[in-house]
């Protein structure tokens, strides 16, 4: 980012000690998915035998264990993110009062965001608790599904072909900035007292 | 995969040069940084251990046919329409819903609804929100972003009528 962290002074690190909540090991989301998963495991075995099960099963192991490092990765590269940035200068470029320079800052950083799903929530959840507002959080998480270069370079590519993922590229370009001013707009209408997460 | 090696060497390079920048701060900030993001990683590898291991069976069991069906040149608005529901019933992972995009458009598909099949599919596919967003980020941001982002796929597929393209 355009800030030089290196310099902020040295009391920046103590104050800068945001401690994210600690997340419930199982939540509602998991069991409905697990259960889903399970459901779907069924109907793969009723259809294919166990041999179907199996090579999905072999298939997926093979590709959890590749984006493992990745995750790895992403989780450091957030908590990095969340203890080096000042929150006073986040607060200032992404805060809620940060207007569309604050939308653009956010959706430049989700489109240049290097990896996937592993490196883009935990960074935008270090952007949250030092200091960004929902509506550049939005502008940045909507960039990266859309704009970022990482999925569509790697998959859309080579599956959509060329002129469909220009223009889908293209057409999506202010997307994110229409997202974030929208999410800001309705958020202090929703929570007009500023209610902090 | 190429493009995959040079995401890796990306990613680790930014972290390597985060972490170098919290070191400067101080021992304890690069050490504390380092306790938090493996908590997270250890906390958070049970939720994509079942996403990734599970979405293969997810994915083996949705009709690909009933979805690509959805998506005709003469659906019009009632087609975008389904299109971004079949788009958030996806499952996630990075192909499948490219995929059954390429299948749609070979099948007549019409363009402004696999268009917005495409990016309602990236902005809110269900099973990434629940295994990889929730996990991550405060649930009440996550829905949030999703409700906020239901216009999009819709006004995506109005300005790809608008110019005729793709």
């Amino acid at each position: 980012m355009q800030d030089q962290p290196i310099k902020a002074p040295a009391d920046d690190a103590a104050e800068a000690e945001p401690r994210r909540k600690r997340r419930k090991p199982i939540g509602w989301s998991m069991i409905s998915i697990g259960v889903l998963v399970a459901v779907s495991a069924v109907l793969v075995y009723r259809r294919d035998g166990i041999g179907g099960v199996l090579d999905i099963l072999m298939h997926d192991v093979t590709l959890f264990g590749g984006i493992l490092p990745r995750v790895l990765a992403g989780c450091l590269l957030g908590a990095f993110i969340a203890e080096i940035l000042p929150h006073d200068k986040v607060s200032r470029a992404l805060g809620p009062s940060s207007g569309l320079k604050g939308l653009l800052i956010g959706a430049a950083f989700g489109a240049i965001l290097p990896g996937g799903p592993f490196t883009a929530y935990p960074v935008a959840s270090a952007l949250l608790t030092v200091g960004a507002d929902f509506g550049a959080t939005i502008a940045m998480v909507v960039s990266w599904t859309l704009i970022g270069y990482g999925r569509a370079v790697a998959w859309e590519l080579p599956i959509m072909g060329v002129d469909f993922t220009l223009w889908r590229i293209v057409i999506s370009l202010p997307l994110p900035i229409l997202a974030g001013a929208l999410g800001r707009f309705v958020y202090v209408r929703m929570y007009p007292r500023g209610d902090d997460e | 995969m190429s493009a995959a090696l040079l995401i890796d060497i990306v990613l680790w390079g930014s972290v390597i040069a985060v972490g170098f920048i919290a070191y400067q701060k101080g021992q304890a900030v690069l050490t504390s940084s380092l306790r938090e993001g493996t908590w997270d990683f250890i906390g958070i590898v049970p939720r994509i251990a079942l996403g990734v291991v599970g979405s293969g069976y997810i994915a083996a069991v949705i009709p690909q046919e009933i979805i690509t069906g959805w998506l005709g040149p003469n659906s019009g608005w009632l087609g975008v329409a389904t299109a971004v529901v079949a788009g958030a019933a996806t499952p996630g992972g990075p192909v499948v819903g490219f995929s059954i995009g390429a299948v749609a458009l070979k099948a007549g598909g019409g363009s402004p609804q696999v268009l917005a099949y495409v990016i309602a599919w990236a902005l809110f596919a269900f099973q990434r929100l629940l295994l990889w967003e929730i996990p991550f980020m405060p649930a009440r941001f996550v829905w949030f972003r999703a409700a906020v982002s239901i216009p999009f796929p819709f006004l995506a597929a109005a300005i790809a009528m608008a110019i005729g393209k793709p």
